[in-house]
């Protein structure tokens, strides 16, 4: 009986080392632009704008603390647009899940600075790092919740299971965004209210400038971070993808060497 | 729907009545929860007293992990979650018979707990219809909560530690909501407990309608 030939493995040629970063002119933009207009908030909130009658110099929190937590927000809110967006079949694709991993992800870290420095404003101007406030807590429950959520992103197993469960998980979490953002309206909170995002907004001048300018610094930081993180996600896929057939290439080389 | 789900109930109810997991090791876990508070707050009567509504929902939350990764386990073994899949049951009717199994599990902790709290803590009663309200809809917000992110973990390596993880932080209101109802209807608080209670009313509802939504997907795809 005649031997017949082994099928010819297809192996993937390992990824060059051109293609392994995620840096590229877009990101350097961006980068260059978040940290300009961060500078020039540094500088105007810390030297430019005077201090406050009430708060005095504690006042200048509102160039970081406002601008964080907005910037939380989108992350998550884009975490849940993604996620649908992954789920629903005529749009499913694994670009939605990157998308949803790197915005939750980089919403956490987001929603960690507005913690640690509302904890610091708090600290400052109540008296203690942490109260039992509305918003407070329920920052707080929106931190840890989305902690889970990356728990779930990092456990193992088949990638299109792990997204639809990732994406089912984040959808069950988003409501809380909405309910923390009106908290300080539907409840007697310690938290003061929105100061710019109203018809007759409680800051004006100097002041209103820097702030303004803060979020456009946190916007493109948030972006910056935004797309390192999605490419990482490319570059862990292709990882999982050729990752084998870099071993098999590597073992092969080993023995014809 | 309905009967699928008084078919899984059934089936969850009936494994654990034969296992006696419940009875032998959740129940004694839950008072033994109950002694371990009354030995950190080295039996300072008053304070237990005043404290006894929290301490109840923060035992009913312990052994809620446990019904729930109890609830996923006996699935576990021989493809049984497999077998489930593939029985052609309406995932709404399998999400609503493990939910309604769990929360049958945790009233009947909860009364034990609730023996425990007049003994231990020597609480009394002054509003009942409130009391059994809120633990009616409170136990029916834990247990869908619980039933949707059970199934997410289920079949992870890691569904132990991920578990609480999920499900702690998203039952925080139920905490809070039920602990307030109870306060007023033990008498140690004045205040309007049933507005807490519609919050209750309205968590149970909203992760009864969630678990009927997304439980097809998570069945199909974990």
């Amino acid at each position: 009986m005649a031997a017949t030939a082994p099928p010819a493995q297809t192996v993937a040629a390992p990824p060059g080392p051109a293609s392994c970063g995620t840096g590229d002119l877009t990101t350097r933009v961006l980068g260059l632009i978040a940290a300009v207009t961060g500078a020039l908030t540094a500088y105007l909130g810390l030297v430019f704008t005077p201090r406050d009658a009430v708060q005095g110099q504690l006042v200048r929190l509102i160039y970081v603390h406002p601008a964080a937590a907005t910037t939380c927000y989108v992350g998550f809110g884009l975490c849940a647009v993604a996620s649908v967006a992954y789920l629903w079949p005529r749009t499913r694709h694994r670009r939605w899940d990157r998308l949803a991993a790197a915005s939750g992800e980089v919403g956490v870290l987001f929603c960690i600075v507005t913690l640690i420095t509302g904890s610091i404003w708090g600290r400052a101007s109540w008296g203690v790092w942490w109260t039992w406030d509305a918003r407070l807590t329920l920052t707080a429950l929106l931190c840890a919740v989305f902690i889970g959520y990356l728990a779930v992103r990092r456990t193992t197993g088949d990638p299109d299971v792990r997204a639809k469960r990732s994406a089912v998980f984040a959808l069950l979490c988003i409501p809380i965004v909405p309910i923390d953002h009106e908290a300080t309206t539907w409840w007697t909170t310690l938290h003061q209210g929105n100061t710019l995002f109203r018809s007759n907004p409680s800051i004006h001048g100097s002041q209103l400038v820097t702030m303004l300018l803060s979020f456009v610094a946190f916007g493109f930081g948030f972006a910056w971070l935004m797309v390192h993180r999605y490419r990482v996600e490319v570059l862990e896929d292709r990882y999982d993808q050729e990752g084998f057939a870099v071993a098999i290439a590597e073992r092969r080389a080993e023995g014809s060497g | 729907m309905w009967r699928d789900a008084a078919v899984v109930g059934g089936k969850d109810i009936r494994i654990e009545i034969q296992s006696r997991v419940a009875t032998m090791q959740v129940a004694p876990y839950a008072v033994l929860v109950l002694l371990l508070f009354g030995f950190a707050f080295d039996q300072n009567h008053t304070l237990l007293t005043q404290a006894a509504p929290g301490l109840f929902w923060v035992a009913v939350l312990l052994c809620t992990l446990l019904a729930v990764q109890r609830s996923y386990a006996i699935e576990a073994a021989d493809g049984a979650r497999d077998g489930l899949r593939l029985s052609g049951l309406d995932p709404a009717g399998i999400f609503l018979g493990k939910a309604a199994a769990v929360t049958a599990q945790l009233l009947a902790l909860e009364v034990i707990l609730g023996v425990g709290i007049v003994v231990l803590f020597g609480t009394s009663l002054h509003d009942p219809v409130l009391l059994l309200a809120s633990a009616g809809a409170a136990t029916i917000g834990l247990a869908a909560s619980g039933t949707v992110y059970g199934m997410i973990a289920s079949g992870l390596r890691v569904r132990e530690t991920l578990l609480p993880l999920l499900i702690l932080p998203v039952v925080a209101p139920v905490l809070l909501a039920a602990t307030q109802c109870w306060m007023v209807a033990l008498g140690t608080s004045q205040t309007d407990g049933w507005k807490w209670m519609s919050l209750l009313g309205a968590f149970g509802a909203i992760y009864v309608a969630l678990g009927i939504l997304t439980f097809s997907t998570l069945v199909e795809e974990t």
